[in-house]
């Protein structure tokens, strides 16, 4: 079974040491203590494990380790930068778009992914693009509130950074 | 073992640092509690009256324990830190930020000031558990009570120190003050070198809430930047040093015996353990990968028993329906009167409603932490009754509950599903045998099928209506799904209503709102049904048989934000349901679309009126009755766990349909707030409108009468 030694992950090479076909989301949460990225069904169908590869989110429960490469992989420990949050995750505190928070990690990932995609998403086009994430709690409305009270902020930061 | 605890560990309370050495015992001891937690004041909230008394000076009296029957205690230390504790568990309610409000409130505290100890069997008084939406009405006051008990104390305190009358003096914003002479302490400058223990009983007033200053807030989650970074360790993120990972054998089917096993190829595994006790059967390895793959090389031969199928479900719960010997003596009394008035009525109707069993469904999956030291045994799990996970350890390993310790980190969602300890109980079973921690985490797969069910049932109604709307007969009779909510709260009067225990196909048990579901869902479809009978407008005909004014609010209310009786599109269907359950009162109004031709039903529109008290966090209870009514819609449009056997059919989230996104209607809540009437918990009533709101819409729509949930697992059928 080849290995893989080496993943690049929130802007650091991490040593690990792991079979190239166990899913990239074991390695994150036992290898490296990125518990951040949630296990919900192992069969990409809850998006709790989504985490951004290059990018894109990608669901790492059914993500080979070996698959990555060298790759940018980004999870939610990720996000922040220092002390501030991710207009995303203001968004989420700010909209109470949580209740048991398990899904909100991978909710934000995968936010991230769209926004960058769709800077000016419609609420029924950010709705369609958590089809693939659930939550049980039921705080879907919320989410989408969220994400789109994040998309004007990004778009803020985007005009006056370009000023 | 000796009573001495250890104190001179470093303890991060609550989240604890995984890190330090094994239990100690922490005896309820007053001295022990200062050494623990320092200095300070420490509240004591006894459940039953015992003997109240206050004692001052530093260890007057050593070694007096602290009174057995306690709700709660907080501490003031030196520092100003508040510390409350409490054995009641977070699981997505968000308990954890509204009892802080109680506490901030009585105790004139900013609420950054507290921390909640919560579900630590070892640290938190003894609780039940958190189910049956009983945190706000139980444990809120009690809280409050210590709180303000607290408060009294420091000025009490500081009253002392200016030797001056206390009547005077008023705490606010974290200091007592004169404000005569403006003069001010500081809670910390109070507290410093003191070592009170109070102990209050259930008699202190607390802040009416129209003077409530903290609590009618809608404060956010009070640590909700550790779940928006990914900081949270819930339980399946927990880790010890040395710690292994477990996995278990499942049998082929439920009730299914073990006959022969070969293991053999599975312990030529390096480092890998196997467990055989019983039909107990797993191993442990140092990654979840390789005791997956070790699990799958062992050879077991199971002897399975013939079990019934989901579609010969109503039939057998009917069948196995045992004699409820709780009938009340006069049954038949009231059978006869109802008998007599059904002969007297205009119209009679008798019609039976079936309602599936559901899987919670929770997104973490059970799981489980456990390590051993000597006969000590410590547990980190997600449950909503540490507590009785600690009793199921004790039990299963024949030691006592003093050597067991449960821990539950706020988990990922219980819904009255985590009430067992299995994943406990099989990560202690692990860690015995490998003298090392073992971690434990269930698949998706586990958790639909090793855990338990919402039940099923069956529900028979028979009525008889006077051309005038006015009901004079109700028979309601529930095999299996269970008693919550059976009662009707129409004033009708004669009534025989009896719930039938059987025997169930699956485990089943506790899920929000338990079986005041199907019976609103019963009683509330019937109820549409009837006034169709009668030609009655189904709001007018509710309300013609209902006296109770805080129902009559709530259907009110819902109905006029929703404009009940407005012109609908074409394909559309308006429908209600409503009722009562755990002192919260409940109206919804739903509007469905409904394409016959492609036989698909959507909800577009659901509008929520409820009433539940004193709100104490107005956008956490929002937020509790839109996550009701998405849950709700899973149960009422699609969900069912189909089975055959012994085993589950559609363990997985991509064969058992959950509510997703696309599902999701506009939700309108209207809240009415009764400062006059005493909070109570809003987690599970607001969930019991909606499937009967869902279903009389349907028929509305289309004339097609379902009385059976879920309501369309497959869409609508023509015909």
């Amino acid at each position: 079974m080849a290995k893989v030694t080496q993943l690049n992950v929130n802007g650091s090479p991490r040593t690990i040491d792991a079979d190239a076909d166990i899913s990239l989301l074991s390695v994150l949460r036992d290898q490296l203590e990125l518990t951040g990225s949630k296990y919900g069904c192992g069969e990409g169908q809850c998006g709790a494990c989504t985490v951004l590869i290059d990018g894109n989110s990608r669901r790492s429960c059914i993500t080979p380790v070996g698959a990555v490469g060298q790759k940018q992989i980004t999870t939610i420990e990720g996000l922040a930068q220092g002390d501030r949050l991710h207009p995303l995750q203001e968004a989420f505190l700010e909209e109470a778009a949580m209740q048991c928070a398990y899904c909100t990690s991978g909710m934000i990932m995968t936010a991230v992914s769209f926004l960058r995609a769709n800077p000016d998403p419609s609420a029924a086009d950010t709705s369609h693009s958590k089809e693939g994430n659930i939550c049980r709690c039921g705080t879907h409305p919320r989410i989408v509130a969220a994400i789109q009270k994040a998309a004007k902020a990004l778009g803020q930061s985007m005009k006056e950074s370009s000023r | 073992m000796s009573g001495k605890p250890d104190f001179q560990i470093p303890l991060e309370r609550e989240r604890y640092e995984l890190t330090v050495p094994p239990a100690y015992r922490f005896e309820i001891d007053r001295r022990e509690f200062f050494k623990f937690l320092g200095a300070g004041i420490l509240i004591v909230g006894v459940l039953k009256t015992a003997h109240a008394f206050q004692e001052s000076g530093a260890g007057r009296q050593p070694g007096e324990s602290l009174p057995k029957e306690i709700g709660a205690w907080l501490h003031i230390g030196e520092n100003g830190a508040v510390t409350v504790f409490t054995g009641k568990v977070e699981v997505g309610q968000n308990i954890r930020t509204s009892l802080s409000q109680c506490v901030a409130e009585e105790l004139r505290v900013p609420v950054s000031k507290i921390q909640m100890v919560m579900g630590d069997t070892q640290l938190t008084p003894f609780d039940m558990g958190t189910f049956g939406s009983r945190t706000t009405p139980t444990m809120s006051p009690q809280l409050r009570k210590v709180a303000a008990a607290a408060r009294d104390l420091l000025i009490g305190l500081a009253a002392d120190q200016w030797q001056i009358d206390r009547q005077r003096l008023v705490a606010a914003d974290g200091k007592v003050t004169d404000p005569e002479t403006k003069r001010s302490a500081e809670y910390p400058a109070l507290v410093k070198g003191q070592q009170l223990t109070q102990t209050i009983s259930a008699e202190d007033s607390f802040i009416p809430p129209n003077q409530w200053t903290v609590q009618g807030q809608s404060l956010p989650k009070v640590d909700g930047r550790d779940f928006v970074t990914g900081k949270h360790r819930y339980p399946s993120d927990q880790r010890l040093p040395e710690m292994l990972h477990g996995k278990i054998l499942r049998p082929a089917s439920f009730a299914a015996t073990l006959v022969s096993i070969d293991t053999h190829e599975a312990e030529q595994i390096p480092a890998v353990t196997v467990v055989h006790d019983g039909n107990f059967v797993g191993v442990v390895a140092p990654s979840a990968e390789i005791a997956s793959r070790a699990v799958k090389v062992i050879r077991a031969e199971w002897k399975a028993e013939a079990q019934p199928a989901d579609q010969d479900l109503f039939e057998y719960l009917k069948k196995n329906a045992v004699e409820n010997k709780d009938s009340r003596g006069n049954a038949s009394d009231e059978a006869a009167a109802v008998e007599k008035a059904l002969a007297s009525a205009d119209h009679r109707l008798q019609q039976t409603y079936t309602v599936s069993y559901i899987a919670h469904a929770p997104l973490e999956p059970r799981a489980a932490l456990a390590q051993w030291s000597g006969d000590n045994l410590t547990v980190w799990t997600g449950t909503q009754r540490p507590f009785g996970v600690r009793s199921e350890l004790a039990e299963a390993f024949r030691i006592p509950e003093e050597r067991v310790r449960v821990l539950m980190p706020d988990t990922g969602s219980g819904y009255g599903g985590k009430h067992t300890g299995e994943a406990a109980i099989e990560a202690a079973r692990l860690a015995r045998a490998a003298k090392r921690p073992v971690k434990l985490v269930w698949t998706r797969e586990e958790e639909f099928t090793w855990a338990y069910f919402r039940p099923a049932g069956v529900i028979e109604v028979t009525s008889g209506v006077r051309a005038d709307g006015t009901i004079v007969a109700w028979e309601f009779h529930n095999y299996n799904s269970g008693e919550a909510g059976i009662r009707t709260f129409y004033d009708i009067a004669n009534q025989k209503i009896e719930f039938h225990p059987t025997r169930s196909p699956l485990r089943q048990g506790s899920y929000r709102a338990l079986a005041a579901t199907a019976n609103h869902f019963a009683r509330e479809s019937f109820m549409d049904e009837l006034a169709h009978l009668v030609n009655m407008d189904p709001l007018d005909f509710r309300l013609k048989n209902l006296k109770n004014e805080r129902l009559r609010a709530v259907f009110e209310a819902a109905a006029k934000q929703f404009g009940w009786g407005r012109a609908k599109a074409a394909g559309h269907g308006f429908g209600m349901g409503g009722g009562f359950e755990k002192a919260g009162n409940i109206a919804t109004c739903a509007e469905v679309a409904v394409d016959r031709k492609a036989g698909k039903v959507k909800v577009v529109r659901v509008v929520t009126a409820f009433e539940c008290g004193a709100i104490v966090n107005p956008d956490n209870l929002r937020n509790q009755i839109e996550g009701s009514n998405i849950m709700g819609l899973g149960g009422a449009l699609f969900e069912a766990i189909k089975f055959e056997n012994g085993r589950i059919l559609n363990g997985r989230f991509s064969s058992y349909r959950v509510p997703r996104f696309s599902d999701v209607p506009a939700i309108e809540t209207v809240l009415l707030d009764r400062k006059d009437i005493p909070s109570a918990g809003a987690g599970e009533c607001p969930m019991i409108g909606l499937a009967p709101a869902i279903g009389n819409a349907i028929f509305d729509a289309t004339g097609v009468r379902i009385r059976s949930l879920p309501l369309v697992p497959t869409g609508l059928k023509e015909g």
